[in-house]
């Protein structure tokens, strides 16, 4: 356990700095694929915009697990898991690896929206986010 | 069970107590932990719930969640072709049926013609959890159900479900 967050420490300092690169690499391939330039504050309003789920017959947002303020810590609606805060002024950790954003765009998307989210929407998203 | 569980209590905070000294022997000597090495499955499916310990299931319960990841218990838990082949091997090969020296108890009294989706619906889970009113988890807005396991096992996201380290919130530690 030790050695393992010995190594995370390293892998941190060997990276940070390069947390922007991964942010910045993403909204350029979403912009070329986007109509306009993007918003957050379109990103805020989609965040907390409820959806009825057609299985449970419940209302859904991003916030119903990752709250409304993007500084606090969330949690999973079904299981109750907590989930750690999305800014990344909070959270270090967040939007650092290209594969697990994307990875959780679509889950997400499909599970709140049952659609994947277009660029311009994950665009949207991501300077959202990071601005917090 | 019950009268016995001051004992066992005692025995298991003895036996924890020594843990650190000698980790292995530990967790061969006690059924009840079972730590989940593979990092891969911590990442990939542990971000929902903790990642359950493949000896919970039989292989054939993993081959069955893992082959409609896409509609897994409401939610979307779809991997990539890669990481998902992966994990069904890692699941199967360390499965409740195949690992060695895995406690096969957890197993004990299912039926080999059900292939169960869920850890909390087998006969052994049901019966080492009957003792808990529903009413302790239903209303507690903090576990939803015995699915959130370290809610109450303060250790299962290290794979150990000793009475030892059981903690109920808002009742406290379970000592009957
Ligand atoms: C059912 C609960 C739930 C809902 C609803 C939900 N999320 Fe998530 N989200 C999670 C979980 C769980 C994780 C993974 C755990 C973590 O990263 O803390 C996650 C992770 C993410 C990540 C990855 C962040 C990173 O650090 O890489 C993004 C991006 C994300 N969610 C966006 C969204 C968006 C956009 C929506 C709405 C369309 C949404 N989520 C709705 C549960 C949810
Ligand atoms: C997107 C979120 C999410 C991800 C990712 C996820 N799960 Fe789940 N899982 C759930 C939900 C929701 C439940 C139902 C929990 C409940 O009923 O309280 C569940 C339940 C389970 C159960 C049954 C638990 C019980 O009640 O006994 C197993 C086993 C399981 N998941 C395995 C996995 C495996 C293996 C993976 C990785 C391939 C995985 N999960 C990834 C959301 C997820
Ligand atoms: C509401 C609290 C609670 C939740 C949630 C819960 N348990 Fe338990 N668990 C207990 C209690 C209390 C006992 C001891 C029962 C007894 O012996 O009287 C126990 C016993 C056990 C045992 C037997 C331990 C031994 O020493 O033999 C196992 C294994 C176990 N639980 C696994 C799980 C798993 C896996 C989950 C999640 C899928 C889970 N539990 C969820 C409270 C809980």
């Amino acid at each position: 356990m030790k050695r393992k967050s010995l190594l995370l420490v390293i892998a941190l300092l060997a990276t940070s700095g390069a947390n922007a690169g991964v942010v910045d690499d993403l909204l350029r391939q979403y912009q070329a694929q986007a109509s306009q330039p993007f918003d957050a504050e379109r990103a805020k309003a989609l965040w907390t915009a409820k959806h009825r789920d057609p299985e449970t017959g419940k209302d859904i947002s991003c916030s119903t697990c990752h709250t409304a303020d993007l500084r606090k810590a969330g949690e999973h609606n079904t299981t109750g898991k907590p989930i750690e805060p999305m800014a990344p002024s909070i959270n270090p950790q967040r939007l650092t690896d290209a594969a697990k954003i994307e990875k959780w765009f679509k889950r997400n998307c499909k599970g709140t929206f049952n659609r994947e989210c277009t660029p311009q929407e994950k665009g949207d998203f991501l300077t959202y986010f990071r601005n917090q | 069970m019950s009268k016995h569980i001051i004992p066992i209590t005692l025995f298991a905070m003895a036996v924890a107590g020594q843990a650190y000294a000698d980790k292995d022997e530990y967790r061969e000597s006690h059924g009840a932990s079972m730590p989940v090495k593979n990092e891969l499955y911590q990442k990939e499916c542990g971000d929902c719930h903790i990642a359950y310990p493949a000896e919970l299931l039989p292989a054939r319960s993993w081959e069955h969640l893992m082959n409609k990841l896409d509609k897994h218990f409401g939610e979307n838990a779809e991997l990539s072709e890669d990481n998902r082949q992966a994990l069904s091997r890692y699941l199967t090969e360390n499965a409740g049926d195949r690992s060695r020296g895995s406690p096969g108890k957890l197993l004990k009294s299912l039926d080999r013609s059900q292939t169960p989706e869920r850890i909390t619906e087998l006969p052994y889970f049901k019966k080492e959890h009957r003792e808990i009113p529903a009413r302790f988890y239903e209303q507690n807005p903090k576990m939803k159900s015995l699915s959130n396991c370290e809610v109450c096992h303060t250790r299962a996201a290290q794979g150990s479900f000793a009475e030892g380290e059981i903690n109920i919130p808002g009742i406290g530690r379970w000592e009957d």
